[in-house]
């Protein structure tokens, strides 16, 4: 059963063939990678699967469910939650208020479950020590962690992380390997990434797009050996 | 009179209003258009330029001709001036921030009128025209000998009120000409189309705003001058132009200059035909209103395509 | 000692030195402080709008005008009584705060700013156009035998010292709880960072809607208020000066504090009425603090507290 599917999703700006007919599956409990070079059109896929973005044609279903022409919030309440490309956070709210707000939206009033699940979360992405700082103090890779943690509060079904790993450092990329293995066992992620050590280690299958079409999908190890993908990686550069 | 004349005659009154409000409208445009922000102070400079003209002309008395020219380059210049120092001391200090800009504009608006108030003070003063003969207007008849031309009592109109008219349209070619013809004209529209690119490019992007806030400021200031002979300076007389250059610059598109200058013309002359027919109270009314709808379902204006 | 527990105090206190007050103070002062309650309400309704929710209107007149002229007509036309028509002030202004929200809300920024700055201008020449019943700028007395609530005659001046501090408790503990629930954190959220509350899952134009609807219904509760209290209904207060008041009280006490506007009403509305001793231009102290507020203290003087010395001031 497929947690996530599209049927033909595109996206044209002003006849520009952004997103071209893409049929795509992600099966639940998944580590899927979404990967393509520059322009692929992979910020305009997910920008129609998390609703920010509205598609030109085709359809998007959640759990079995059409969604194409619903709000971007109403997703999240279906169980989608997403991490932003470019930090977005509440810079101004202390690191607490910040999960707090990700988790209260899911478990509604109930403070003493709110208080449980932000404890939870924070200990995962190790700022708990950090919980009462303003959140635009944080340097930028734990404030890439507390985006990971907003996530993570909701519970979310699918859990669409775009390029977590963005201008993070080394060692900070190797704990963010961890945490995305980690999530594994509670739910399904989606995994939009330039750095191909971090999808290799982390997802159980590749979905490759190039000029707004799929050009291949398979497990990392058929991805690295595909030829065509090669090319497009390669005629890039 | 009958109708027919007296529309006519509301015709050309709504011309003049067009006239001035286009310049005082296209000055809250470009500021716009060109720095990304909403002066809502721009009435006062248009009451300033009415208040210097009278202040200017009592001071060379003389032939009125001597005094209103003396105005006419001065007042601008002078209000112009006024303007740079408030981009300087208050706008360039919050860095063009929309909303905060706003406030701020609220604030100058209140600290203008009431210093007009405590010094000019609250009586509404006159400056006369430098020429002003009395034009009789011909109107055709279907008569008994064909089509003629008769000249009813009361058609009337004025040399200076044609010559506002005619200067109007003088300053805003000029005004097009800077804008497409000139180096200064070129560096204000790259700096409209992209503010970090011009930064980039070497533009002194702080000039260009405190030039294009003191020009819009300025041609609020000149017609005021133009229209003061015929309405008389008065400290609250900033409110009615500010309310109809907003009008003017959303329904035109905002930061269009083609799209404001048509759109004055088409408030103004309608401004002068509308109150031939209701109140001036609803004529407000459903202005308002068209602004606030406007905004609201075609934020892009009348004139301008959906994006 | 909990935060929680720092601001209730906090709370209690302020409304205890505003009752002791009335029995330190001279009569000309108590008169005073009973209509700088009714204004502070409808400056912690535009608060909750512009200090919570982060959306700046110019236009709240025309709420405070709603509920002002709902209870007046009301009474001058249809001959109700008091209370009644204190409800009817109250759900005029709920019902066009709900369509000036529905209408504003498809913009956002600087054209929110237009829009409900024309809105109120309409309707502010409305109720000139419909001099008739309003008397237009002129205005018209509400009598003493109808501003009798319960038996209690509001125009005695204890009475309505303590009818004006009953009404500021309520709407200032209102505000105190209301903006420590779920809404009003959602509401700082979207104030913070609308794009992020959103992709959350928060419905972001549903929580700016209840924002409008409540903060308009507040500031048309004290417009109703103040026509019974002080017996007046007039044009000048759907004017745009009475939209930029409540804006200027609450950037001057400090935009999102629960005491921000109170202070910020207690100081302006003393400045300008010592100015207008000297001057007709009183005007001109107002937009000076803007300016300056604008500039130099754009978080005001709670915010300033907060920052400085009191991290936990509500």
């Amino acid at each position: 059963m497929s947690l996530l599917s599209t049927k033909g999703l595109s996206k044209n700006y002003a006849g520009l063939q952004a997103v071209n007919s893409v049929d795509f599956d992600l099966p639940e409990g998944q580590i899927r990678a979404l990967i393509g070079p520059n322009g692929a059109g992979k910020t305009t896929f997910v920008g129609m699967l998390s609703g920010r973005i509205e598609s030109s044609q085709g359809q998007v279903y959640f759990d079995g469910t059409d969604i194409t022409g619903m709000p971007a919030h109403r997703r999240m309440g279906l169980g989608m939650a997403y991490t932003f490309q470019i930090t977005s956070i509440f810079s101004k709210l202390s690191v607490h208020e910040n999960v707090a707000l990700a988790a209260r939206r899911v478990i509604g009033g109930n403070n003493s479950q709110v208080r449980l699940r932000i404890k939870e979360v924070l200990n995962k992405v190790h700022l708990v020590d950090r919980a009462d700082q303003i959140a635009g103090d944080l340097s930028y890779g734990h404030q890439r962690l507390l985006e990971i943690g907003m996530g993570l509060a909701q519970s979310p079904r699918l859990f669409i992380l775009d390029e977590p790993t963005q201008g993070l450092a080394e060692n900070e990329i190797d704990d963010f390997i961890l945490l995305i293995q980690a999530l594994s066992a509670e739910t399904t992620v989606l995994l939009i990434e330039h750095n191909m050590d971090v999808v290799m280690r982390t997802a159980n299958y590749i979905t490759v797009l190039n000029f707004g079409e799929t050009l291949a999908e398979g497990t990392p190890n058929e991805i690295r050996a595909n030829q065509e993908v090669q090319a497009a990686y390669l005629g890039k550069n | 009179m009958e109708f027919g004349p007296y529309l006519f005659i509301a015709s050309l009154e709504g011309a003049i209003t067009a006239a001035v409000l286009a310049l005082t409208a296209v000055g809250l445009s470009i500021v716009f258009g060109i720095m990304r922000v909403v002066n809502v102070a721009h009435g006062e400079f248009y009451m300033l330029g009415a208040v210097f003209a009278w202040w200017i002309t009592n001071l060379i008395g003389g032939h009125p001709a001597v005094g209103f020219v003396a105005a006419v380059i001065i007042t601008p210049v002078l209000v112009g001036v006024l303007a740079v120092i408030a981009d300087h001391l208050i706008l360039r200090k919050i860095d063009y921030d929309p909303e905060r800009t706003i406030v701020a504009t609220i604030g100058l608006l209140y600290v203008i009128q009431q210093t007009t108030l405590m010094t000019f003070g609250p009586e509404a003063r006159p400056v006369e025209a430098p020429f002003n003969k009395r034009i009789a207007l011909p109107w055709i008849e279907y008569g008994e000998q064909g089509l003629a031309l008769i000249w009813p009592w009361g058609l009337s109109t004025t040399t200076y009120k044609l010559a506002v008219i005619v200067a109007a349209i003088f300053i805003l070619l000029m005004l097009w000409l800077l804008m497409t013809r000139t180096r200064i004209g070129l560096i204000m529209r790259a700096t409209q189309l992209d503010r970090e690119m011009a930064t980039a490019h070497g533009i002194p992007v702080n000039k260009v705003y405190a030039l294009v806030f003191g020009l819009g400021a300025g041609l609020a200031a000149l017609g005021a001058v133009l229209i003061v002979p015929i309405q008389q300076a008065h400290y609250l007389m900033g409110a009615d132009p500010l309310l109809l250059s907003f009008i003017v610059v959303i329904i035109g598109g905002l930061g269009s200059v083609v799209g404001t200058i048509v759109a004055a013309l088409f408030i103004g002359l309608s401004d002068g035909i509308i109150s031939v027919f209701f109140t001036p109270t609803l004529a407000k009314i459903i202005a308002t209103l068209a602004v606030a709808f406007v905004l609201v379902f075609r934020p892009q204006g009348m004139f301008g395509k959906p994006e | 000692m909990s935060t929680a527990v720092r601001s209730s105090i906090l709370h209690l206190s302020v409304l205890c030195l505003l009752a002791t007050l009335f029995f330190i103070l001279p009569e000309y002062h108590s008169g005073n402080i009973a209509r700088i309650l009714i204004m502070a309400v409808y400056a912690m309704g535009y608060n909750l709008l512009f200090g919570y929710t982060g959306l700046l209107s110019l236009g709240h007149a025309l709420f405070f005008a709603s509920g002002m002229y709902g209870l007046g007509l009301s009474i001058d036309h249809l001959g109700l009584s008091a209370a009644p028509a204190m409800l009817v002030g109250l759900f005029s202004a709920l019902a066009i705060s709900t369509i000036i929200g529905f209408l504003a809300l498809r913009t956002s920024g600087v054209a929110f700013m237009i829009v409900t700055l024309m809105f109120a201008q309409a309707g502010y020449l409305t109720i000139l156009l419909a001099g008739k019943y309003t008397r237009g700028d002129e205005g018209f007395v509400i009598k003493q035998s109808d501003r009798i609530i319960a038996g209690i005659d509001l125009s005695q001046a204890d009475n309505r010292y303590f009818a004006a501090l009953i009404l500021f408790a309520i709407v200032f503990i209102f505000i105190g709880i209301l903006v420590n629930t779920r809404f009003g954190k959602t509401l700082v959220a979207i104030r913070e960072n609308s794009e992020r509350a959103r992709m959350l899952g928060y419905d972001i134009q549903r929580h700016k809607l209840i924002a409008i609807i409540i903060s308009g219904s507040l500031s048309g509760v004290a417009g109703a208020a103040y026509a019974l209290l002080f017996g007046y209904a007039g044009a000048t207060f759907s004017t745009v000066q009475y939209s930029i008041y409540p804006l200027l009280w609450v950037l001057l006490g400090g935009a999102g504090t629960t005491i921000g506007p109170l202070i910020g009403t207690v100081f302006m509305t003393y400045l300008i009425d010592i100015s207008s001793e000297y001057t007709s231009a009183y005007m001109l102290i107002a937009g000076l603090v803007l300016i300056l507020l604008t500039l130099f203290a754009p978080q005001g003087l709670a915010g300033v507290l907060r920052k400085k010395f009191l991290p936990w001031l509500p």
